[in-house]
C-alpha cells in the first residue's frame, strides 16, 4: 500500500539531521502504527527511484501526520542527500504504509531502551506508546557531542530519560544499566553494530534470556563499486551503479523482487544464487554466518558483489 | 433493515437452514476435482457481488442466531474466550477494525460515530447501542476483543509476533472444527499446528509462517479451509466431543443428504496497527449435501473430491467413518461430465 503525502514541515535538528513531517494533502487520516515502525520513502531522481526505510518518530496513535528524522550521509548512495537537498516544504512524496520489525514486547515488566546516535529514531515513537500504555521504561541515549545529538530536542525531560554525551565524559556504562534490572525486563538497542553487540554481550554475561534482548540496525544500503548480475530465467544482464543498490537496479530493469524493510532485516527480498564466481559482499542482518560463507543466498536490498559472474535465481 | 435473519438453532433440535440466497452464495471450497493442501491465499476483500468475499466481515442471514449460540457456549464454558494480559491492545485494534468495516459495509445495520476517543456504536440486528471511550477498558462491560466478537460471526485468534514466530495469545473460539483455545493458548505457530497430518513434511507451515510474518498493514488476505460435520453444529469442540462425537453414528443412507454438512472456513488475515499483532478470523459456513447438490457442478465435484481423498485426510477431517455412505449418496449427482475451473457454480 502506497500513500501520496505532502511535506508540511522540515526542521534542522542538528548540523546533520533534519526532521520531516508528512501529511495527507486532503487532510485525511493516515493509518496509525505501533512504536518502532518504519515507512519506506520513495526518492525519484532522473531514471532512478531510490527507496530508503526510516523509523517513524511521531505519535503512533496520531493519524494526522508521519514524522521521520534523517541523518545526512555524505558517503552514502545519495538517498539521505536527496532528502536533505532536494526536498522542500510543499513537495509531494510517496511513502509505504507503516511496517514494524522492531516492536515492543508488551509482555515485558519493564523496557530498557538503548540508542546510539541516529539510532534514537525508533525509540521516539516507542516512548509515546509506552507512555500511553503506562508501561515502566528507561531510555539511554548516547552521542558523541551535544551538537550532534539531534534526538535531545525530541526527547521529553524526565527522570527516566538519560542522555550520555561522551565528549562531556559521560560515557554510557552498559554494565551499570543492565545489572540489577527486575526480572521480566526487556532491552532494545538501536545504533551502530558495535553498540548492539556490546549490549547483547553484556546481557548474556548477566544471564538475560536471549528472547528479552532486541535490536535493530538502521543502516541504509551502502554504495560501492559498480557490478553486474545475470538473471537465470531470462539470461538478462543487469548493471548495478555505484550509488544504486542491487534491489534498486533490479527494480529499474523491471525484474520483480519482493521487499519490505530495504535494510537487510526482514528477509523479504531473500534471493537464491545459482552461480557465483567471485565474492558476495553481504551487508544484511538476515543471513547466518554459514549462509554467507556458502554464497548461495543474497539479500539484494543491502548486498553487493565483486568478481566475474553472479547469477540470480529470478 | 434490508437483511432477514433466520430464527434457528445450532444444537438440540437443529433448526438451522440455508435460504436460496444462502445456497447461491455458499463459499464452496474446491476449485478442482481433487484436494490436497496448498497455501491457497488471495487478497481480501474482493469477489463477485453478493459472495462472502465481497466485504471485510461478511454478515449473513445466520448472524443473530449464531450470536445467540455463542452466548450459550460462553455461558457454559467461559474459557472459550481468553486474552493474555499483553493482548488487550490487539483487542482494541480488532474492535476498531470490525466496527469501522461493518459501519462502512452495512450502513443500514451498523453505525459508528467517533469524536476523538469518544465512540458511539449502534448494532441494529442485536439491538445494541453503546457509548464508550476507545482504549479505556472500564468503559466496556468486558474486554474489547470479547465485546466485539460477541457481535461478529466466526472465531477469532489474535496472534502476537515475537522471536520470528506467531503466538496464539488471545482468541474467541466457539465455532471450531475440533480444536481448543484453552489447550492452544500461548502456543506458537508450529505447536498449534502439530496435529495436522502430512503438512509438516510438505513444508507447508514454514512457507505459511513466512507469508504471515510478512503481512503488512493495509494488505489483507484470505484462504478457504474445510471439513465435514454431522448436523449443523457450530460448537464442535474437543471440550464437548461427548455431545457431538456420537452423532456421527446417526448417519444412515436415508438421512445423509440432510444431516451431513460440508463445513467451510473462510480464514482471513489482518495486520493490526497499534499492537502489530495479526488477527486471524475463522468464519464457518455450513451446508448439507442435499443443498450442495442443487448446484450440478458442486454435486459432481464434491463426489470426486471425497471419493479420491487421501485416507489420512479423511481421518483427520473426521468423516472416514461415514465416507462410504457420503460418497454413495453423492454418486447419484455425478454423471461423469467435466467440471469448469473455479469455485463458483455455473449460473
Amino acid at each position: 500500500m502506497k500513500l501520496a503525502l505532502k511535506v508540511t514541515e522540515i526542521e534542522q535538528l542538528s548540523p546533520l539531521v533534519k526532521r520531516f513531517r508528512f501529511e495527507d494533502p486532503k487532510g485525511g487520516s493516515l493509518p496509525v502504527f505501533s512504536g518502532g515502525a518504519h515507512i519506506t520513502v520513495e526518492m525519484p531522481e532522473g531514471e532512478i527511484i531510490r527507496r530508503n526505510s526510516y523509523s517513524l518518530i511521531s505519535d503512533p496513535y496520531d493519524g494526522t501526520a508521519y514524522e521521520i528524522a534523517i541523518r545526512r550521509e555524505d558517503q552514502g548512495r545519495g538517498g539521505s542527500l536527496y532528502m536533505h537537498t532536494k526536498v522542500s516544504e510543499g513537495d509531494e512524496i510517496t511513502v509505504s504504509a507503516p511496517s514494524n520489525l522492531f516492536q515492543l514486547d508488551l509482555r515485558a515488566r519493564k523496557h530498557v531502551l538503548i540508542a546510539g546516535g541516529i539510532g534514537i529514531t525508533p525509540f521516539l515513537s516507542q516512548l509515546k506508546q509506552l507512555d500511553m500504555e503506562l508501561k515502566p521504561y528507561e531510555l539511554h541515549y548516547a552521542a558523541r557531542s551535544r551538537a550532534e545529538a539531534a534526538g535531545i530536542k525530541l526527547l521529553p525531560e524526565a527522570a527516566h530519560v538519560h542522555v550520555h554525551i561522551s565528549e562531556e565524559g559521560a560515557r554510557m556504562d552498559l554494565g551499570a544499566i543492565l545489572d540489577g534490572q527486575p526480572l521480566g525486563t526487556h532491552v532494545y538497542t538501536c545504533g551502530p553494530d558495535g553498540l548492539i553487540t556490546a549490549v547483547a554481550d553484556q546481557a548474556a554475561r548477566l544471564g538475560w534470556p536471549k528472547t528479552s534482548v532486541h535490536s535493530e540496525a538502521f543502516t541504509a544500503p551502502p554504495p560501492g563499486e559498480p557490478f553486474e548480475v545475470v538473471i537465470a530465467s531470462t539470461g538478462q544482464t543487469v548493471s548495478v551503479k555505484a550509488d544504486q543498490s542491487l534491489l534498486e537496479a533490479l527494480e529499474a530493469a523491471k525484474v520483480e523482487v519482493d521487499y519490505s524493510c530495504r535494510g537487510g532485516a526482514c528477509g523479504r527480498c531473500h534471493t537464491k544464487v545459482t552461480a557465483c564466481d567471485g565474492r558476495i559482499l553481504h551487508n544484511d542482518h538476515w543471513l547466518s554466518e554459514g549462509e554467507r560463507a556458502a554464497q548461495k543466498d543474497i539479500m539484494p536490498c543491502m548486498s553487493r558483489f565483486k568478481g566475474a559472474r553472479l547469477e540470480l535465481d529470478l | 433493515m434490508t437483511m432477514q435473519f433466520n430464527d434457528e438453532t445450532f444444537r438440540g433440535d437443529y433448526t438451522y437452514f440455508n435460504s436460496e440466497t444462502a445456497i447461491n452464495r455458499f463459499p464452496f471450497p474446491f476449485d478442482q476435482d481433487t484436494y490436497m493442501y496448498s497455501v491457497n491465499i488471495e487478497q481480501h476483500p474482493g469477489g463477485p457481488k453478493g459472495t462472502p468475499f465481497e466485504k471485510m466481515f461478511d454478515v449473513d442471514e445466520h448472524y443473530v442466531s449464531e450470536m445467540k449460540d455463542r452466548e450459550i457456549t460462553l455461558a457454559e464454558d467461559p474459557l472459550r474466550c481468553q486474552s493474555l494480559p499483553h493482548m488487550e491492545l490487539a483487542g482494541w485494534d480488532l474492535l476498531e477494525l470490525i466496527m469501522v468495516s461493518k459501519a462502512k459495509d452495512y450502513p443500514d445495520l451498523f453505525k459508528l460515530t467517533r469524536d476523538g476517543n469518544d465512540w458511539h456504536w449502534v448494532n441494529k440486528p442485536l439491538g445494541i447501542e453503546k457509548k464508550f471511550t476507545f482504549l479505556a477498558p472500564t468503559t466496556l462491560p468486558c474486554g474489547p476483543m470479547e465485546y466485539i466478537t460477541r457481535q461478529t460471526q466466526g472465531d477469532f485468534a489474535l496472534l502476537h509476533e515475537r522471536d520470528g514466530n506467531l503466538w496464539m495469545d488471545a482468541g474467541m473460539v466457539t465455532s471450531q472444527a475440533d480444536w481448543s483455545l484453552d489447550f492452544d493458548v500461548g502456543m506458537n505457530f508450529f505447536e498449534w499446528h502439530a496435529p495436522v497430518p502430512k503438512a509438516k513434511k510438505m513444508g507447508v507451515f514454514d512457507k505459511a509462517l513466512k507469508f504471515l510474518l510478512s503481512v503488512n498493514q493495509g494488505q489483507h488476505y484470505r484462504r478457504l479451509n474445510w471439513t465435514m460435520t454431522v448436523n449443523p453444529r457450530l460448537d464442535t469442540s474437543p471440550e464437548n466431543y461427548h455431545k457431538w462425537g456420537p452423532e456421527k453414528r446417526t448417519i444412515t443412507p436415508e438421512n445423509v443428504g440432510q444431516k451431513q454438512f460440508l463445513r467451510v472456513e473462510l480464514q482471513t488475515f489482518f495486520r493490526l496497527p497499534r499492537s502489530n499483532a495479526l488477527a486471524f478470523p475463522i468464519r464457518c459456513y455450513l451446508m448439507n449435501l442435499e443443498d450442495i447438490a442443487t448446484k450440478p457442478k458442486w454435486g459432481r465435484r464434491l463426489h470426486r473430491v471425497l471419493r479420491d481423498i487421501d485416507p489420512d485426510l479423511a481421518d483427520y477431517k473426521g468423516f472416514a467413518v461415514n465416507q462410504e455412505m457420503i460418497v454413495n449418496y453423492l454418486s447419484q449427482f455425478d454423471d461423469g461430465a467435466p467440471t469448469s475451473p473455479g469455485i463458483f457454480p455455473e449460473s
